[in-house]
Parts: structure tokens; C-alpha cells; sequence
């Protein structure tokens, strides 16, 4: 599998795009996605709520467990991914595309997030 | 005890069909090795292919093999003909239930007792043990669980798959029965059994002969839609079946009457004056589950989609009323399900006002009657 090279990701396995116009796009990298298995129920953070980086703000119910969501950044929601709430195999199916979980109105810049190359060396070998 | 886990004759063909594998009672074993919905799809609709090598074969023969095993074993072993199986328990002399078994009558005088993995040396050393008791049985007890790989096929197109490589009369072969044939080309002992709440065949085999057996019938099901398949969905199969799995719905806390499984204790056995290990609490288990069970095991359907996990309390009107033993989606409801010991003024298939503590959150749960799943003859 390959990490798209635009991204930022977290030791949580999620995934931030670039800001546009202050908004990006959250979701779960595919080594997590594989991991999980397949995933059967998303509880998204909601419209207006804040997330906090590193907080939890959801959960990813597969059949062998469930899983938190953490946030990668800290800000306000302003879209959640309805497609992956009605269809969570999304979330496997296409991890980095039509399987993103929810957008986010950044209020402060992010501190923990991993490169492309981070990210990769951390889930290399497993 | 080596930390480092046992790897079936088969652990390399599963490594390059991309499983992920798992640690299950100290076996590296495949998890799934695509969607573990597909695989359990597969199962229910056309069929699917498992190795379940870490299964505990443990051969009893000699003259006495059938009273030992009527002494050690709850069930009547005497009834079981020639080529027939029995689904039975061992249990402790306080009636604990230490492992569910698979008895297979290979002979006039030998047995095969297929135990889970995680129990296996605790039923070969009990059965050791009593086959001590009484002034000794005229009987060999053998650990033989390195002397099989085990191939389960599985699903309604398992009939015709397993019919294309073996000479063996399968037509006659009747649910819960073993016979020796060819499979591929090579011995194996067949069995019509399954964990899996459909149709379907175990193979016994020498491990040396896995590898062929296996890719044999990868493909002879190909245009039929076989696909390897993992621990992960035998577990949602075996659950949408209602059948119980040991350290969930059975251990040495509860009896086979606590189980619901009392049908499984035959006090009417003829050998041994009809004693065997465990029978007095048994008989008391019978009648207090006859006159006041304390909790029965139920099925329960979520109304929402957040899934159940074993240990999770079953609550009604913010008391807490049971326990979940076993819980997951279901791909054939499309809903989560759940088997939970519920206390038994609460345990009656509608009862309403019954849920789930799901982390904090009580999720609305339907008691329904087990199996959750029947498939149709």
C-alpha cells in the first residue's frame, strides 16, 4: 500500500490534509483501515462540535473491536461524511478517497503530526 | 512452555495469500484474508475453505476404550455407531465443563476425540488421569495432535466440491459422520462436521499432505465461489448459529444445564454401573436448572448499530440482568447480535425494556430465541 505524499498523518493512524481556506479533510490510513478489518459502524464527531488534537472525538466499530478516533488537529467541524455513517465499508474500501470521515475548521496549527516518510518508517515492517 | 507460537503444516500457502494472521491458543492462525464479510458470505451462500490444524486430536483405543471414554465424558459413547460422531463435554467431578467435544468412532475399539485448541492438553491430561480411576482402564490414550492437519470446507457447494477428488460415498455420509476415503489422492478421514451452521466436510489429514488437499480444492471450487476463510468469520458463523465457544459461553464456572446444553448429559448410560465423573452435581445442575435456573443463555438483536462485546453487562431498568458472552455484526441480519446469560425472570424471547451497557450507553437489545440463523434444508 502507498500513503498519499500530500498528507500529514498521526502515531493514531489518521490521516489531515493540506488546509483549504483553513478547512481539512480527516480520515484513517489504510494500514488502519486494514487493521480493523471490516468496519461496520462509524460514530463521527457532529457538525459545530470541537475537536481537540490528540482527543478522541468517535469511534470505528469493525467485527473484532472498536476503535477511537482521535483527532489530528484542534478545531471546529463544519462537515462529517454522511456516506461513511450509511456506508461504513467506505472506510475500507477506499481509505484515503470517499472513506474520509469528517472536515474541520483549523483554530490552531497542529504540533504532532508525522511527514509521509514518518508515518511510513512507523508502519513499515508490520 | 515455548512463547513462540505453533505454526500449522499450511502457514506458508496462508502467508502468500495475504492473511492476516493471528495468536489463537498459541497458534499463529489466519484471522481473514480479505473482508471477513465476504468469507462469511462465501460460507452461507456457496463455500469456504478453512485450516483449522490447531483443533486437539486425542486417540483412545483398546478394549475398554468405549467404558473410559463413557466414565471421562458426559455423553453416552456406547450409542455411537461405528463411523458416527457425537458432539459431547468433559466436565469436572463438580461439574464444571473443561472442554466441548467431538468424539468420532474410527473403529470397534478406537476413537478420536477432537478437543478446542486452547483446552487440549487439559483434556488429554484428564483423560489420562481417569483412565486411572476405577482400578484402571484397558485403554491407550494418545496425544495424536501433531499427527493432523485439519481442512474444513464449508457452505452449501461443499458437497459438490469435495465430490469432484474423492471416491468416498458422501451421499451416504450423514450429518455427524466420519469415514476414512481419499481426498486428492491422499488418506484422509472425512467427517460431515462444522462449526459453521452449514452444511460441510473436516478433513483429517497427515500434514505432510495439506498443502496438496488444500490446493486441490482451491481448485475444484473455483467457478463455484470458494474462498479461504479465517478464524474471524467462523466465529461470526458459529455465533449466528447459537452454538456456544469455549471461555464464552462455556467454562468450568457453569454446567452443561447452565449452558443450556443439558441434552448433552445422558444419565441413562449402561457401562461402569452407569457412573461417571461428574454425575452428582450433574444430576443436582439438572434438577436446579429444571426448578430455578439462576441465568439462561439468550440471543439478543440490537435495534441500533453499535456492537455488543463479550463482558459487557445486559441491563433492564438501570439494574444489570446479565452478561454478553459473545457479540458481533451480523452480516447475514445486518445487525449486531449478541448470546448473554440474563437472568431468567428476563430471559424470555420479547422480553421488553432490555439493553446493552455499550460503553456507558444503554443501547436497546431484542431476547430472541437461539440460533439467530438456521439454514434451510
Amino acid at each position: 500500500m502507498s500513503n498519499p505524499q500530500q498528507l500529514s498523518y498521526t502515531k493514531e493512524h489518521e490521516w489531515l490534509s493540506e488546509a483549504v481556506d483553513g478547512v481539512a479533510t480527516v480520515g484513517i490510513t489504510e494500514f488502519a483501515a486494514n487493521a480493523l478489518g471490516d468496519v461496520v459502524y462509524a460514530q463521527l464527531p457532529e457538525v459545530g462540535e470541537t475537536v481537540t488534537e490528540g482527543e478522541t472525538c468517535g469511534e470505528l466499530e469493525s467485527t473484532k473491536s472498536v476503535s477511537d478516533l482521535y483527532s489530528p488537529v484542534s478545531g471546529e467541524v463544519v462537515e462529517a461524511n454522511q456516506d461513511v455513517v450509511d456506508d461504513p465499508s467506505l472506510v475500507n474500501t477506499a481509505p484515503f478517497e470517499g472513506g474520509w470521515l469528517f472536515k474541520v475548521r483549523i483554530s490552531e496549527e497542529p504540533k504532532d503530526l508525522l511527514s509521509i516518510d514518518q508515518y511510513t518508517e512507523l508502519t513499515a515492517g508490520n | 512452555m515455548s512463547t513462540a507460537p505453533r505454526l500449522t503444516a499450511l502457514d506458508a500457502l496462508h502467508r502468500s495469500l495475504g492473511a492476516t494472521m493471528t495468536d489463537f491458543a498459541g497458534w499463529d492462525m489466519p484471522l481473514r484474508y480479505g473482508s471477513e464479510r465476504d468469507e462469511h458470505n462465501a460460507v452461507r451462500t456457496k463455500a469456504g475453505l478453512f485450516d483449522l490444524s490447531h483443533m486437539g486430536e486425542i486417540t483412545v483405543t483398546g478394549p475398554q476404550a468405549v467404558e473410559l471414554l463413557d466414565h471421562a465424558l458426559v455423553g453416552n459413547i456406547s450409542t455411537v455407531g461405528n463411523g458416527r460422531a457425537r458432539y459431547t463435554m468433559i466436565c469436572q467431578e463438580d461439574g464444571g465443563i473443561l472442554d466441548d467435544l467431538i468424539v468420532y468412532r474410527l473403529g470397534e475399539t478406537e476413537y478420536m476425540v477432537v478437543a478446542n485448541a486452547s483446552n487440549a492438553q487439559v483434556v488429554l491430561d484428564a483423560l489420562i488421569a481417569r483412565a486411572a480411576d476405577n482400578g484402571g482402564f484397558d485403554a491407550e490414550v494418545r496425544d495424536d495432535r501433531d499427527a493432523y492437519a485439519l481442512i474444513a470446507v464449508q457452505g452449501p457447494e461443499s458437497p459438490g466440491i469435495l465430490k469432484s477428488l474423492t471416491d468416498a460415498d458422501l451421499d451416504g455420509l450423514k450429518y455427524y459422520a466420519g469415514l476414512p476415503g481419499t481426498v486428492a489422492g491422499v488418506p484422509a478421514l472425512i467427517a460431515r462436521t462444522g462449526y459453521t451452521g452449514e452444511d460441510g466436510f473436516e478433513l483429517f489429514l497427515k500434514p505432510e499432505h495439506a498443502e496438496g488437499v488444500w490446493k486441490a480444492l482451491t481448485e475444484a471450487g473455483e467457478g463455484v465461489g470458494l474462498i479461504p476463510c479465517g478464524l474471524s468469520c467462523r466465529d461470526t458463523l458459529r455465533l449466528e448459529a447459537g452454538m456456544p465457544l469455549y471461555g464464552h459461553e462455556l467454562t468450568t464456572a457453569l454446567t452443561p444445564f447452565d449452558a443450556g446444553l443439558g441434552r448433552v448429559v445422558k444419565f441413562e448410560k449402561t457401562t461402569n454401573e452407569g457412573r461417571f465423573v461428574g454425575r452428582e452435581a450433574l444430576e443436582k445442575a439438572a434438577e436446579r436448572a429444571e426448578t430455578a435456573p439462576p441465568r439462561k443463555l439468550v440471543g439478543l438483536i440490537a435495534e441500533g448499530r453499535r456492537v455488543p462485546r463479550a463482558g459487557f453487562s445486559v441491563v433492564k431498568d438501570g439494574v444489570v440482568i446479565g452478561e454478553v458472552t459473545s457479540g458481533a455484526p451480523s452480516p447475514t441480519l445486518g445487525k449486531p447480535i449478541a448470546m448473554a446469560y440474563v437472568d431468567a425472570a428476563h430471559a424470555t424471547p420479547g422480553t421488553e425494556g432490555v439493553g446493552v451497557d455499550i460503553r456507558g450507553t444503554h443501547e436497546p437489545y431484542e431476547v430472541v430465541a437461539l440460533p439467530f440463523y438456521k439454514r434451510q434444508k
